[in-house]
This record gives structure tokens, sequence and C-alpha cells, in this order.
């Protein structure tokens, strides 16, 4: 392959159509700003709001508070039916993470290494309960985990989850084992290695990458599932999203908590993304692109 | 990758099959149980046949909770798709920048769907919000809670809000597979911005493009949680659509026959994508083994 000499690419370009493409640069960015700023304002909306007073926020719009206040944070932090809904639904999400990506594991890699009898279909109806609608699954996970004794547990709502988190992680995992060739398994056999010595010792700190990306995903959509943790809990589990949606209290609704309460939920998945940034189209795409 | 041989690969699966098909098929089992039968109580079933099945399928509400789900998933693909692009290739290719905005456009997807709701409730209140309140000084007559044109409209943006970004990162990763080497030659064609698109970069970004259909589709022919924050489901039914429907039937009126029936119809529409969804992945894996980058 050989490269154009750049000075004689500019040379043949025509001065118009270099003036276009500055226009077109200044446009896109100019696009890609205002897209941006279309993500950010609801979110400043809330930030904005969870550091106000009840009596400003009602009182009227004010794009920056002006009786600045730790008054919401602070009643969340204070008041167990708030903060408890936040341990209460890390407890299930980091259960849920554990399992899902524990069990994944051993199996993307056989799925990524060996071709067995019905992989295939395997494969493809672990797809399909991620894809499955959690309407359709609310009621019957209700009557399940009621019959065997698990409703309103935190492990009720782990294994709940499981059903779209196991399969999401089987995929992605097996998209990051794909990358590393056989020929890596092929000599720790060689050299001696037991399976779980080279799984545990060579091959995990290989995928570590694709490790994180798969329990990141997997805590997050555990994270964001509102339906299926409201269905299977109801006094001793309180999750965060029940909390935040029974809308009527003796007193009203209080704005400043509720915005003060989105914000927290939004921090945790804030605090990770940076280190993910370039695996998010992949974990999205089910381990693909 | 050429793979080995070994049936005794199923030992390694063998816990993902456990777990999965507790919480998967043993539900299933029950909805196929009410969906063939009735109840007076007491776990006394008896055998109705097909019944619920066609009490649904001649159902009003069924129409018209399905046609309002085929037009918003319609009409979110038809904004989300084009603006995904759009927004794709203005952005910058590495650097700093790049990663920056990349983690700007990621936050809407990790913000739990219920506070989304409640964002673009606090947001798009008259009293309130700054985007209800700039409406009303702005003289539109606007009103979630009771004009349905404005529930849809509110109901739109914001899921192009939320969701757009999924598309954008997509259609990022396929334009950063793309090698130099094929803008230099669109150069040295003198190839306007429209053939560079139209022949180098969307031809490169079809597989995931393809990904990105389906899984907006599917996720917002499934949407719950959203409208039933910030609309629960009205003014009236008019955002009804087929999920928030379901759950209303289920578990607000305990309906479970038709609910049943319903579920597995909605279950087998959602199977037929995911087939399409398992070839197009399927396909896209083995171009890749073909062309090793």
């Amino acid at each position: 392959m050989t490269t154009i000499d750049p000075t004689f690419a500019k040379a043949t370009s025509p001065r118009r159509s270099r003036d276009n493409t500055k226009l077109h640069k200044a446009m896109s960015r100019g696009m890609l700003i205002l897209y941006i700023l279309f993500l950010l304002v609801p979110i400043y909306w809330l930030v904005n709001m969870s550091f106000k007073t009840n009596t400003e926020i009602l009182s009227g719009v004010s794009l920056l508070p002006q009786d600045f206040t730790w008054h919401n944070y602070g009643v969340i932090f204070s008041d167990s039916t708030w903060y408890m809904g936040y341990v209460n639904s890390l407890i299930y999400v980091l259960l849920n993470t554990l399992i899902s990506v524990t069990v994944a594991l051993p199996a993307a890699y056989a799925f990524s290494r060996y071709s067995f009898m019905g992989d295939k279909h395997l494969f493809f109806w672990l797809l399909t309960n991620r894809m499955a609608p959690a309407a359709v699954f609310a009621l019957p996970f209700f009557q399940l985990y009621s019959s065997v004794g698990l409703f309103d547990t935190h492990i009720a709502v782990a294994l709940a989850h499981c059903l779209f988190n196991i399969p999401l992680a089987v995929w992605i995992l097996e998209g990051f084992m794909r990358g590393v060739p056989k020929e890596v398994d092929e000599t720790a056999y060689i050299d001696g290695h037991s399976f779980g010595g080279f799984f545990l010792k060579i091959f995990m700190p290989l995928i570590a990458s694709g490790i994180g990306v798969a329990a990141f995903f997997c805590f997050m959509f555990s994270w964001v599932d509102l339906l299926i943790s409201r269905t299977l809990t109801s006094v001793n589990v309180k999750t965060i999203g029940v909390a935040m949606t029974r809308t009527s209290s003796a007193t009203g609704l209080d704005y400043g908590v509720l915005a003060a309460a989105g914000v927290l939920t939004i921090i945790p998945g804030a605090l990770v993304i940076w280190f993910v940034r370039n695996y998010i189209a992949k974990g999205f795409a089910l381990g693909r692109v | 990758m050429f793979k080995t041989q070994n049936n005794k690969a199923w030992f390694l699966v063998l816990p993902v099959l456990l777990l999965v098909g507790f919480s998967a098929i043993l539900p299933l089992m029950t909805v196929v149980n009410y969906a063939f039968n009735d109840t007076f109580g007491n776990n006394a079933f008896f055998w109705v046949g097909l019944e619920w099945f066609r009490e649904v399928i001649r159902s009003e509400r069924m129409h018209d909770a399905l046609q309002r789900q085929l037009i918003f998933s319609a009409i979110i693909l038809a904004i989300e798709i084009p603006l995904g692009i759009a927004i794709a290739l203005t952005l910058p290719k590495r650097g700093v920048w790049a990663s920056l905005t990349l983690v700007l456009l990621a936050l809407p997807l990790l913000i739990p769907w219920n506070v989304v709701g409640t964002i673009w409730q606090l947001f798009t209140r008259i009293d309130i919000g700054l985007l209800g309140s700039t409406l009303a000084a702005l003289g539109v007559d606007f009103n979630l809670g009771r004009d349905a044109i404005d529930a849809w409209a509110t109901l739109i943006v914001m899921d192009v809000w939320h969701w757009t970004s999924l598309v954008t990162l997509l259609c990022y990763a396929g334009l950063q597979s793309i090698p130099e080497a094929y803008y230099q030659a669109g150069r040295i064609d003198q190839a306007s911005r429209w053939a560079v698109f139209r022949y180098i970069e969307l031809p490169k970004m079809q597989g995931v493009l393809l990904i990105a259909v389906l899984l907006r589709f599917m996720d917002s022919f499934m949407i719950y949680t959203e409208p039933f924050v910030v609309t629960g489901g009205g003014p009236g039914s008019t955002t009804t659509f087929l999920s928030v429907d379901l759950v209303k039937m289920a578990i607000g009126q305990f309906d479970l026959g038709p609910a049943a029936a319903f579920s597995l119809m909605y279950f087998l529409v959602i199977l037929l994508i995911s087939w399409v969804f398992y070839t197009v992945m399927t396909n896209l894996d083995q171009e890749k083994e073909e062309v090793p980058e």
C-alpha cells in the first residue's frame, strides 16, 4: 500500500472543495454539540432540582438553585426507607452480577472452543431469553418464587434477573474469548496445566477486560430494571425503584428528594463508565461488533 | 476458528442451563398452563383449548394496543436510526475528545429506566419543569396528562433521548473498523461526501446497523417502565402499549387466561425477531473470520 504524498493531494484539490470541507466540519461539530446539549439538559434539570428546597421548586422555574441546600440528600441518607432502597437494590444487583458472570465463564468457554451436540440451538435459546419481554415473566415469576418461599428476598430478584443477564454474559464473554487464539490453550495443556489451573491462572487474566465488561453490563441491566424487582418484592426488600414510584405520601410528593434520589441512581453508572467506554458498543451488541 | 468436537463441553454449560432453565422454562410452563385452561380458584383447572387465544385475537383492546405499539416502534426507528448514523459521522475519530464524547453519549443508557421516566416527568411539568415552562411561556398549550399528542410527543422525545446513543455507539464502532486507505481511495477519486458515505461507510456499517435496528425494535416493542412512569398509559389508554396492557391485565385485573394467551403470542413475535438477530450475528462472525483485521 503506497500512501499519497500530502502536498500532491493538496495541490489537486480545488480551493472551493477545501472551503466546503471546512464548512462541513464546522457544521458537524455544531450538530454534535447540540445533540450532547440535548442529552445533558434533562439531567442538568434533575441535578438542579435536587439542590433546591421544595418551596423554591414549587414557586417557579430558576436555572440555578437560589437557596442552595443539601437537605434533599440529607433526607435520603437519614430516612431508612430511602437509603435501604439503595442497599437492597445493590445487594440483589451485586448478587446477580456475581452469579451471572461465574456461571457464564465456563459456558462461554465451551461455546467458543468446542462444538457439541445442540450447541447452536442452545446458544440461540439463550439469546431468546435476553430478548424476552419482562412483562411476560412478571406474573409467572411472582407465582414461582412465592411457591418456593423466596418471595420478597434478595435472592429471588437476583435469580429472576439471571433470565436475561446470564445469556448476556455468555454472549459477551464468548465474543471476547473467540479473540484469544486457541494455541494459547494448547500450549498450556502441553506445559502440563490442568483445565482448572489453566482457566484461572492463564485464560482469565487474558480476557480480564471481557470479564469487566460482562460484569458491567450485568450490573447495569439489573440496576435499570423496575418491573421484575417491583413484582418480586414487597415489605422486606423495598427497592429504590419502588421507593421512587410510590407517588403519594401523607405530605404529597417531595420533588426535591425525588430528584436527589434520581441523581444518586445515576452515580454508579457514571462512575465506572470511563473504564468501559471503548467496549460499550460491544457490550450492547452482545459481544459482537 | 476451528472448534473441537467434544460433547463433554456440556458439563461446562450445565450450570447456565439449570439456572436459566429455572427462570425461563418453569415460568413459561405456567404461562402455557394458564393459556389453555380456566380456573375458578382453588387450583382447579379445566381445559378450554384455544378459547383464550380466540378471545385475545378478537378483542378490540388488543388490536388497539398492537396498533399503538407498531406505530410507536416505527416512529422510534424512523427517528433514531438516521439520527444515530448522523451523530456517529460527526464524532471525532480519536483522542481525549473522542473518549469524552463517548462517555457523555453513553450516559442516558446507564440511567435506570424508571429514573428516565422521572427525569422527563419533572422536565416536562408545566409548573416546575424547564421544557414544560418554556413551552408554556412560548404560548404552547402543552399538557401530557390531557392531550394524547403531547403524551406521544413526550414519550417519543424521551425514547430518542434515551436510546439514540445506542445506535450512535454501534455505528461508531462500525466506522472505526474502516481502514484509512478506503478514504484515501475516495479522495483520489474526488468522491463527494455523499458518495463516501454511500459507497464506503454505509456498506461497512451494514452489520452493526442491522444489530442496531433489531435491538431498537425489540426494546421499543417491549417498552414498559418509561410510559408507566411518565403517562401511566394515559390519557385514557392512548399510550397503553403492549407491555403496559399486559401487566395491567395480568397483575392489575388478574385475567390470567387472556394474559397468558397474549403472552405466548407476544413471545412468538420476539422469537421470530431473535431468529433474524441470530442469523445476522452468525453471518457477521463469519465475515469477520474470512477477513481478519
